[in-house]
C-alpha cells in the first residue's frame, strides 16, 4: 500500500459508503430463516383467542365449560385468571400534560371495547384444536352503543369509548406563535382545505408472534418474541409481572418486518407470558391475518382543517391547522397515541420560511382498534396538508409547484434555522434537493408530455413534496415523559483469539440490513472486510441495552455507537501491537486484517496473531498489558435534540377520468440522509418506505361500519400495494453529514413513507384540475375520485 | 385460520365421487383446485365431515373438439385455461379472460369447474360461460345431464345443480364465422375482484352486429346478461349513437347492490363506461 492510499477517505473508510448485501437474505432465500413462529419446545402449548364481537358492550356471562372439555386444550382462561397477575399499564406519558387514558390489562374485564377485543384465552395443544375450543366458549354479551367517529365523540351526550373517562377527548394542546391572525389578515392569498386520512396498518409479512417460556425450576422467563424492541420488552414484563429483570429475557430472532408495529404492548403478548408464568409451559401465539387486522396497531385516522396565509408573490406568512386524531379506546403503552398527532401539527410547513404558525390538536377516544406509531410517524399527514396547500396556493397565484417552492424553501445557506413550530434544524438541503429532482426528473419535458396528451383525453398529473423527517432521536423524545424507553444505544465490540471481529449491539434488524451496515462500520474501524465482522443483535442475555429500532435510529445511532466502540477497540489493539512490537502506537494503524505501520502501509503483524497472542500467550505480554481486546461504548445523541433529513420527491399518474382509477407511472426521490453508509440498503429503505406511503395514498384503509365493525379485516378485501400497481421508483441523492457525531449519518428509514402520498395526491389533483375537481381524502379510490369529478 | 378437522376421500372416479357424497348426508364437500374451498375452511366458514377430491378422475380431465364443441375438462386449471391453443381457438373469451383471475400461484391451481360450480358473481369465467352460452356437463346418481348457462347461475353462490351433482365439463359451442370477442374488467388492483366487469361475444359482418352476447359480473347476485343493450345492438352498426343506446340500455339489465363502497349508481356508471371501452373495441377488433 502506498502511502497515497492511505491517505484517501476510500482507503480510511473503505467499506462505509459502499453497497454491500444484506448479510440475512441468501439465509432467508435459502430457506433457513429462524423466527418465532419456527421456534418449537418441549411441551409447547399454543393459544388462541375469544374476541369480542362488538364494539363495544358489557359482559353478562363468560361459559367456558364445554371448550374446556374439547379434545387437545389444556385450559380456558378468563380476565379472572390472568388479569391479578399483572399490573396494569397505562398509556400516558407526563411530557403530554393533561393527556388522560384507562388503565388496560390482560383480557376484558367487565366491559369490551372494540370488536376483537380479547375475552378468554385458549390453550391447547395445537393452534386448531385451540380454535375448535374457541369456537365452544360462550359469550354473553349485552351491547353497547359505541363511539364510531370522532366528532361525533366530542360532543356532551356522547357515550365514553371507556369506564372512567369524563369526556372522549384524551389530549388536546396548540402550539401558536405570536402574529398569527396578524399574518391572515394581511395576507394577499389564503387557501384552506379539510383533509381526511383514513385509517390502514401494517400487514408485516411475519405477523405478531411470542413464545414465553417460563422455567420455574430456575425461575427464568425466556420470551422468543417478534419485536423490535426486545429491551423495552425486557423491563415490561419484568414490572408488569414482578419479576427481576435478570429473570426475564428477550429474544427476538428474525423478524419479518415490523415498521413500528410491532414495539406497542399488546393484550395477547401479555396473556402467553401470563400463561406460561401461571403453567410453568412455553406458551406460544402467532397472530392469524384475521385477528392481525383487529389487533395489532392501526395508523393515521386523521381530520385535519387548515389554512395557508401568502403574500401577493407567493411567500408562505403562516398556517393554521386543527388536528383531530382518533386512536381506538385507549392510548398505547408505552409510547402513547399521541406522539402521532403531536408530530402532525410540528411538521406542518417544515421545509419552509413561514413565521407564523397555529396548531391545535385534539386527540379523540373511540371503540376501534388502537392507533399508533407505524411508519414515518405523523409526517405523511403533516406533509400532504401542507403541500396541497402549497399547490392551491401556486394555482391561485399562477406559480409552478417548482417555484413556489424555491421561493419558500429554507434556504441551504441560512442554517441553522429554527422552525415556526419549535423544530432547530442543523443543516439542511432543500435548495439542492428541488435542483437535482428537477433535473432527474426531466421536469420540463413531462409538463410538455403532459399537456400534449390532454388535447387527446388522456389526465396525467404531477406532484411534487418536498419533506423533513425526523430522525435520530434523542432523550427529548419519550425519556422525558418518564417512559422506560431507552435513546442511546449500546456496543460491545471484541477481537476474536482468531482476529476476527464479534460486534454485540442493541440496535435490531428486520429485515432492513442493520446488521450488515453495523458490520460495514465497525470493519472500517478494525482494518478487516464486513464478512470478518460477526454481529449478534436481539438478545437481552447477550446485547448490551439500548434503544434497539424505532424512529430511525439504526444508522444514525448505532452506527455511531458502533464506530465508537470500534474505534476503541481499535486503540487497544494498537496499544497492544506497539506493546509486543515495540513501537510506538501513534505510528501503527490497521488495514487488511493486519497492523501495519501507519506511514508506510507495511504490515507488522496479523491481527490473528494480536488474538492468538492475548489469548493464549498474555504471559509473553509486558507487566499490566490490557489483553481484554474488548470495547464497549454507549451513545445518545446530545447536540439537536433530533437529527433532521429532508428531501423531496414527485409522483407521475394517469387518472382515468371516466372510472376513476390512478395508475401511478413513476416516482422519484431525492433524498438527503446525511452521510450514506450502503447505498444499496438506503435506496431500499426509500423504495419500501415510498410502497408503504402510497399504499394508503390509494389503497390500504380499515374500513368501519357505523357500530364499530372492521368490515374489511382480512387480505381478500383490505388492498395491500401489489408490484403491479407500484411505479419505477428513480432515487438521487444529497449528502449533508451531521456534525454532532463522527459518522455523520441521519436516519433514511422514514423519508419514502413522509412524501409520497403527498407527491401522489398533488399529482391526482394535478390531473383532476382541466376539470375544476379536487379530492382530499385518501386513499383516494375509484369512488371517490368520481364524486370528486361530479360522476356520482 | 386453521380448518376444522375433516376426512379426506381421493375419488377415483365420478361415481365413486357421487357415492362418497350420497354416504356423508350432506356433510361432504367437493374439492376441486382448492382455491375456494380452503379459505372457506380456514375462516371456519364451514366444517363438512369430509372433502372429496376430484383431482383423481380422469374424466373430469382433457380438452378436446367434438363436432365443433369445444369440451374442457371441469378440473382444467386456470394456467391451462390461459395456455391451451384449443381454448384460444375455440373458446376465445375464455383465453382473454383468465389472465383477469386472481393471480399466477391460483390460477396454477384453481380449476375452471370449480370457478364455475362456485357461481361467485365477481368471478369472471361464469360471466365468460354466459357470453358464450356454454352448456354445462353435470353428473348425478340419475347420470348425465347438460344445462345451458343461461339457466345454469342462479343466484349468489347458487347453480341448478343439485347438491352432490359434479360438474364433469364446460360445453362451448362451434366457433362462427366473424366470431369476435373482447373482455375487460375494472379492478383496483390488478387480480382483485373486479368492481365490474363484462364478456362479449358477438358475430360483426361487415361493421354490421348480427350476433351479439354481453355478460357483465361483479354487478348483481350472479353474471347477468344485458339483455337490452344486446337488443339495442343486435343488427346494428356500432356507431357512437349505437353505442351509447346500448350503455343507456344498461339501466334495464343491471340492478346492482348499493353498498357503502360502491353506491348501486357508481357500479352502473362504472358498467357504462365499461361497455362503451368494449364495443369500441369490438369494433376496432372485428
Amino acid at each position: 500500500m502506498t502511502l497515497q492510499d492511505t491517505n484517501t477517505a476510500a482507503a480510511r473508510a473503505p467499506h462505509i459508503g459502499q453497497a454491500h448485501r444484506r448479510q440475512t437474505a441468501r439465509r432467508h432465500l435459502a430457506g433457513r430463516g429462524r423466527f418465532v413462529s419456527d421456534i418449537v419446545l418441549p411441551r409447547m402449548l399454543h393459544a388462541a383467542f375469544v374476541r369480542s364481537p362488538m364494539a363495544r358492550g358489557r359482559i353478562l356471562e363468560i361459559d367456558t365449560r364445554d371448550a374446556e372439555q374439547s379434545p387437545g386444550v389444556v385450559r380456558v382462561f378468563t380476565a379472572r385468571d390472568l388479569n391479578p397477575s399483572c399490573k396494569p399499564w397505562t398509556g400516558t406519558l407526563d411530557h403530554f400534560a393533561t393527556m388522560v387514558s384507562a388503565p388496560q390489562n390482560i383480557l376484558a374485564e367487565e366491559e369490551v371495547l372494540w370488536a376483537g377485543h380479547p375475552v378468554a384465552m385458549v390453550l391447547a395443544r395445537t393452534r386448531a384444536e385451540a380454535e375448535d375450543a374457541c369456537e365452544l366458549v360462550m359469550l354473553d354479551i349485552e351491547e353497547g352503543e359505541a363511539c364510531v367517529d370522532g366528532h361525533a365523540a366530542l360532543t356532551g351526550d356522547a357515550p365514553r369509548a371507556a369506564p372512567g373517562l369524563d369526556s372522549n377527548l384524551c389530549f388536546q394542546t396548540v402550539l401558536e406563535t405570536m402574529a398569527v391572525d396578524a399574518a391572515f389578515a394581511g395576507a394577499a392569498h389564503v387557501v384552506e382545505g379539510d383533509f381526511t386520512f383514513g385509517r390502514h396498518t401494517a400487514v408485516t409479512l411475519e405477523p405478531r408472534s411470542v413464545v414465553a417460556d417460563f422455567d420455574a425450576a430456575s425461575e427464568q422467563l425466556t420470551v422468543h418474541h417478534g419485536t423490535q424492541t426486545p429491551y423495552q420488552f425486557q423491563d415490561i414484563y419484568a414490572r408488569h409481572f414482578g419479576l427481576a429483570e435478570s429473570r426475564v429475557r428477550v429474544i427476538a430472532p428474525d423478524i419479518g418486518g415490523s415498521f413500528g408495529m410491532k414495539l406497542h404492548l399488546y393484550n395477547e403478548e401479555m396473556a402467553t407470558v401470563a400463561a406460561s408464568l401461571k403453567l410453568g409451559r412455553p406458551v406460544k401465539f402467532v397472530a392469524d391475518r384475521l385477528e392481525s387486522f383487529v389487533s395489532d396497531i392501526h395508523a393515521r385516522d386523521h381530520k385535519v382543517s387548515a389554512r395557508m396565509a401568502l403574500d401577493a408573490e407567493g411567500t408562505i406568512l403562516a398556517m393554521e391547522v386543527d388536528d383531530m386524531t382518533q386512536i381506538g379506546a385507549f392510548s398505547t403503552y408505552p409510547r402513547t397515541s399521541v406522539a402521532e398527532g403531536n408530530q402532525v401539527v410540528r411538521l406542518m410547513g417544515a421545509p419552509y420560511r413561514m413565521p407564523d404558525y397555529r396548531g391545535r390538536l385534539s386527540v379523540v377516544f373511540q371503540n376501534k382498534v388502537q392507533t399508533s406509531q407505524y411508519r414515518a410517524v405523523g409526517h405523511p399527514i403533516a406533509c400532504a396538508v401542507t403541500e396541497a396547500l402549497v399547490d392551491k396556493a401556486a394555482a391561485r397565484l399562477g406559480l409552478d409547484p417548482f417555484e413556489i417552492r424555491a421561493r419558500n424553501v429554507v434556504p441551504d445557506d441560512a442554517y441553522p434555522f429554527v422552525s415556526a413550530t419549535g423544530y432547530s434544524f442543523e443543516k439542511l438541503s432543500h435548495e439542492a434537493c428541488l435542483a437535482k429532482l428537477r433535473e432527474l426528473m426531466d421536469y420540463d419535458a413531462l409538463r410538455a408530455e403532459q399537456a400534449a396528451l390532454r388535447e387527446r383525453g388522456i389526465y396525467r398529473g404531477i406532484g411534487i413534496a418536498p419533506f423533513v423527517e425526523i430522525t435520530n432521536p434523542g432523550a427529548a423524545f419519550y425519556g422525558v415523559g418518564g417512559a422506560r424507553i431507552s435513546a442511546q444505544d449500546g456496543a460491545v465490540v471484541r477481537l476474536t483469539p482468531s482476529g476476527e471481529v464479534q460486534c454485540a449491539i442493541s440496535v435490531t434488524e428486520q429485515g432492513q440490513g442493520t446488521e450488515t451496515i453495523i458490520s460495514q462500520i465497525v470493519a472500517d474501524q478494525l482494518g478487516v472486510a464486513p464478512e470478518q465482522v460477526k454481529v449478534t443483535t436481539g438478545d437481552t442475555d447477550t446485547t448490551p441495552s439500548g434503544g434497539a429500532t424505532w424512529a430511525c435510529r439504526g444508522a444514525g445511532i448505532g452506527g455511531e455507537t458502533a464506530l465508537r466502540a470500534g474505534r476503541k477497540l481499535q486503540g487497544q489493539i494498537l496499544a497492544l501491537a506497539g506493546q509486543i512490537l515495540q513501537s510506538d502506537p501513534a505510528d501503527l494503524a490497521l488495514a487488511d486484517g493486519h497492523v501495519v505501520d501507519a506511514q508506510s502501509g507495511t504490515r507488522r503483524m496479523p491481527l490473528a496473531e494480536i488474538g492468538r497472542i492475548a489469548t493464549y500467550r498474555p504471559d509473553t505480554l509486558p507487566e499490566g498489558a490490557d489483553n481484554s481486546l474488548t470495547a464497549a461504548e454507549h451513545f445518545a445523541p446530545s447536540g439537536y435534540p433530533f437529527d433532521f433529513t429532508n428531501g423531496i420527491q414527485a409522483s407521475l399518474v394517469e387518472v382515468d377520468v371516466e372510472t376513476g382509477i390512478v395508475r401511478l407511472l413513476k416516482h422519484w426521490v431525492v433524498e438527503d440522509c446525511g452521510r450514506i453508509i450502503n447505498p444499496l440498503l438506503v435506496d431500499e429503505q426509500i423504495r419500501g418506505g415510498v410502497v408503504q406511503g402510497l399504499g394508503p395514498a390509494l389503497f390500504e384503509e380499515c374500513l368501519y361500519d357505523e357500530t364499530g365493525q372492521m368490515t374489511n379485516a382480512s387480505l381478500a378485501d383490505y388492498l395491500v400495494p401489489m408490484a403491479c400497481e407500484m411505479p419505477d421508483i428513480v432515487i438521487g441523492h444529497v449528502e449533508t453529514p451531521t456534525n454532532d457525531t463522527i459518522l455523520g449519518a441521519k436516519g433514511v428509514g422514514e423519508a419514502g413513507t413522509a412524501a409520497a402520498g403527498a407527491a401522489a395526491l398533488n399529482a391526482v389533483n394535478d390531473a383532476l384540475s382541466p376539470f375544476k375537481a379536487e379530492i382530499r381524502q385518501t386513499p383516494m379510490t375509484p369512488l371517490r375520485i368520481l364524486a370528486a369529478l361530479g360522476h356520482v | 385460520m386453521k380448518s376444522p378437522a375433516f376426512d379426506y376421500i381421493r375419488a377415483r372416479s365420478v361415481a365413486h365421487a357421487l357415492e362418497a357424497y350420497r354416504s356423508l348426508d350432506g356433510e361432504g364437500v367437493y374439492l376441486a383446485g382448492g382455491h375456494s374451498v380452503v379459505p372457506s375452511l380456514t375462516l371456519r366458514l364451514q366444517a363438512p365431515a369430509a372433502l372429496i377430491d376430484l383431482s383423481g378422475i380422469d374424466a373430469l380431465t382433457g380438452i378436446s373438439l367434438d363436432d365443433g364443441w369445444l369440451r374442457i375438462g371441469a378440473m382444467t386449471r386456470h394456467a391451462e385455461v390461459a395456455a391451451d391453443p384449443m381454448i384460444r381457438d375455440h373458446a376465445h373469451l375464455f383465453h382473454l379472460a383468465a389472465p383477469h383471475v386472481a393471480h399466477p400461484a391460483i390460477r396454477n391451481r384453481g380449476t375452471i369447474g370449480g370457478s364455475l360450480s362456485l357461481a361467485d358473481p365477481a368471478s369472471e369465467f361464469p360471466a365468460v360461460a354466459l357470453a358464450l352460452r356454454a352448456e354445462m356437463e353435470v353428473a348425478g346418481h340419475d347420470g348425465v345431464r347438460r344445462v345451458k348457462a343461461d339457466d345454469f347461475f342462479l343466484d349468489i353462490y347458487e347453480t341448478a345443480m343439485e347438491p352432490g351433482e359434479i360438474l364433469q365439463a364446460i360445453l362451448v359451442p362451434p366457433v362462427r364465422a366473424g366470431d369476435v370477442a373482447v373482455f375487460d374488467e375494472l379492478a383496483r388492483r390488478r387480480g382483485d375482484y373486479a368492481m365490474v366487469g363484462a364478456a362479449v361475444q358477438a358475430v360483426v359482418d361487415a361493421g354490421r352486429v348480427t350476433d351479439i352476447s354481453i355478460a357483465f359480473f361483479s354487478v348483481g347476485n350472479k353474471p347477468t346478461r344485458a339483455g337490452a343493450a344486446e337488443s339495442a345492438l343486435r343488427g346494428a352498426r356500432l356507431d357512437d349513437a349505437v353505442i351509447a343506446a346500448a350503455q343507456s340500455a344498461l339501466d334495464a339489465d343491471l340492478d346492482p347492490s348499493d353498498e357503502p363502497q360502491m353506491p348501486a349508481s357508481v357500479r352502473r356508471h362504472l358498467a357504462r363506461v365499461l361497455l362503451g371501452r368494449l364495443l369500441g373495441h369490438l369494433g376496432t377488433t372485428a
